[in-house]
């Protein structure tokens, strides 16, 4: 099987109906958008994630009313260096979107989702602890898997496999 | 990092409440897990989990191996289901390559994931009965438990760490008498659930325990991110098997099981009912098992036979190849998620086209069932923190990965 190529052209995915929403509400708030392996992304302006996801989450005919989970990418040195990405799924219509913000190094930070899912809220914990990436509006945002008084944040890609020695 | 405090705190709200810990060490947290409680007499006020414990960096050493190399680091994750996390992890190597996958290799993989699905939910009856005091069960779960362990050590060599699923197919063809067996099983198995119902189901003091305990509602339930039978059992009937079908399980019959009330009860009667309806997916998978490769025809990416090493110079070649350098796959990213005993596992992976992967996240179905925890816990009595702690069916391995 030959993978077909990905589609980056926001012309072509307008008619996917969490492109339409988004594009109907604010176009500014879409960066981008790819359809690859038959999984679709959509790139966000990071003023506007939390905006967005309040939008597909309360959509009548296709609601993403699960947060199934929160992740990130490091690119480094690449600029912007962060990627968060989202993963929403839709009960009701069996179908998932990933929306991702770019964050660059100077302030990784972008605005909590806890607000409109709280079970965002260990998943961004996890975000914080493992890259450095802040969530602000976060209730309780601490570090969950490492100690507390750890230095550095283990899953960016200047931190070594073996760790500091 | 001088904003943080050194340890988590909950200062008490007033002067009749006083901070009680519980865990890491407690026998009632499976594993690790800590809980901190704010309590008012024997009424939880608040409730805190604090994990972290079993956190080993899987996540990172991934970026280290070769794709084909990670695929024991999965088992390692969620040790009461390898077989799952096995699956997911190939189901989305195998999506980032674009590969099909032989009829044979799909069958036989949800054959085996059935089996595993038994073997976690049979731990979690037979530890969660003892938790809440029925500790006979806990005997019969881990003798029907036994011979599906036999079973693993049949096909893959291993009892628990299986390892026994390949990008491309499976390790190994099942040797002589292997469906015999897990058809000897799937007979015998529907009677022994029975018993367990017989022990508990009906059980004056198991219901008192467990009915109205820990509620959930399924608003609670979807906001908090709970899948897998802690949201069924809050009444949203949703499996990944039958909505988003994957490895062919769209070519197999089975019901959801759902319960209403979500309280332990229902937690665990969808799990018992799972168990019936694993086994007729198993007997279902034994009966249409097709015939043909184990192996996607895909050089380069699927090691070759051990006859046809020994015979072509190209299959040596390519051998040579995948344990030396691995095999490339094309740049991309895929987010593959699997139903597991506990819930939506899922396995996020980043390629940038070289033969490790850049980025490996497990969406782990524990990690997000626990936030449910101080939802059902807080107002509530003590004692039946425990009952809804072995109700969500948590593995701390897979939440601290």
């Amino acid at each position: 099987m030959l993978l077909a190529p990905a589609i980056t052209d926001l012309e072509q995915l307008k008619n996917h109906p969490a492109v339409a929403r988004l594009v109907g509400w604010n176009a500014e708030a879409i960066t981008g958008v790819k359809f690859d392996r038959d999984e679709m992304t959509i790139y966000i302006d990071r003023a506007y994630i939390r905006e967005a996801c309040v939008l597909l989450k309360d959509d009548p005919a296709c609601p993403f009313n699960f947060l199934s989970d929160v992740t990130c990418v490091d690119w480094y040195p690449a600029e912007p260096r962060f990627e968060v990405v989202y993963h929403l799924l839709s009960i009701p219509n069996k179908e998932r979107i990933r929306l991702k913000v770019r964050l660059n190094s100077a302030s990784p930070a972008v605005e909590s989702l806890t607000s409109v899912w709280p079970g965002a809220n260990y998943f961004e914990r996890e975000v914080f602890d493992l890259f450095g990436v802040r969530f602000t509006g976060h209730p309780y945002l601490r570090r969950i898997l490492m100690p507390e008084d750890w230095e550095g944040h283990p899953l960016r890609k200047d931190y070594p496999v073996e760790g500091y020695r | 990092m001088a904003h943080l405090n050194p340890t988590p705190v909950l200062e008490p709200g007033q002067d009749r409440t006083m901070i009680l810990n519980m865990g890491p060490q407690h026998p009632s947290t499976h594993g690790v897990l800590r809980v901190l409680l704010e309590i008012d007499g024997e009424t939880v006020v608040r409730m805190m989990p604090d994990i972290g414990f079993l956190h080993t960096g899987i996540e990172k050493t991934c970026e280290a191996k070769f794709y084909q190399q990670v695929v024991p680091l999965t088992d390692r994750i969620d040790y009461l289901c390898p077989m799952t996390n096995n699956l997911c992890y190939v189901l989305a190597v195998e999506k980032l390559l674009g590969l099909e996958i032989p009829p044979k290799a799909q069958w036989l993989r949800v054959l085996l994931n059935e089996l595993t699905r038994i073997n976690s939910h049979l731990v979690w009856l037979g530890t969660h009965a003892m938790d809440i005091g029925a500790l006979t069960v806990f005997l019969y779960c881990f003798r029907e438990r036994e011979e599906i362990l036999k079973i693993f050590e049949m096909v893959s060599g291993q009892r628990m760490m299986t390892s026994y699923f390949r990008v491309g197919g499976i390790a190994l063809e099942p040797p002589l008498g292997f469906f015999d067996r897990v058809r000897d099983f799937a007979g015998y198995f529907p009677e022994r659930i029975d018993q367990y119902e017989n022990l508990l189901t009906g059980n004056p003091i198991w219901t008192m325990r467990t009915k109205g305990v820990a509620r959930m509602t399924a608003e609670d339930a979807i906001a908090l991110g709970a899948t897998g039978p802690t949201l069924r059992g809050s009444g949203v009937d949703f499996d990944l098997r039958r909505d988003m079908p994957y490895s062919s399980y769209e070519k197999f019959q089975f019901k959801v099981p759902v319960s209403q009330e979500g309280d332990v009860f229902a937690r665990y009667m969808c799990r018992v009912q799972e168990l019936r309806e694993s086994t007729e997916i198993v007997r279902q998978a034994l009966d249409g098992m097709p015939e043909g490769p184990i192996k996607a025809d895909a050089p380069g990416i699927v090691l070759p036979d051990r006859e046809k090493m020994k015979t072509q110079m190209e299959s040596l070649i390519y051998h040579f190849k995948i344990i030396t350098e691995g095999f490339a796959v094309p740049a991309g990213e895929v987010y593959q998620a699997v139903e597991s005993p506990r819930g939506e596992m899922g396995y996020y992976i980043v390629s940038d086209g070289t033969a490790k992967p850049y980025r490996v996240h497990m969406r782990s179905a524990c990690f997000a069932n626990l936030q449910s925890l101080p939802k059902m816990c807080e107002g509530r009595l003590l004692a039946d923190v425990v009952a809804a702690i072995g109700s969500i069916d948590i593995v701390l391995g897979e939440i601290d990965r």
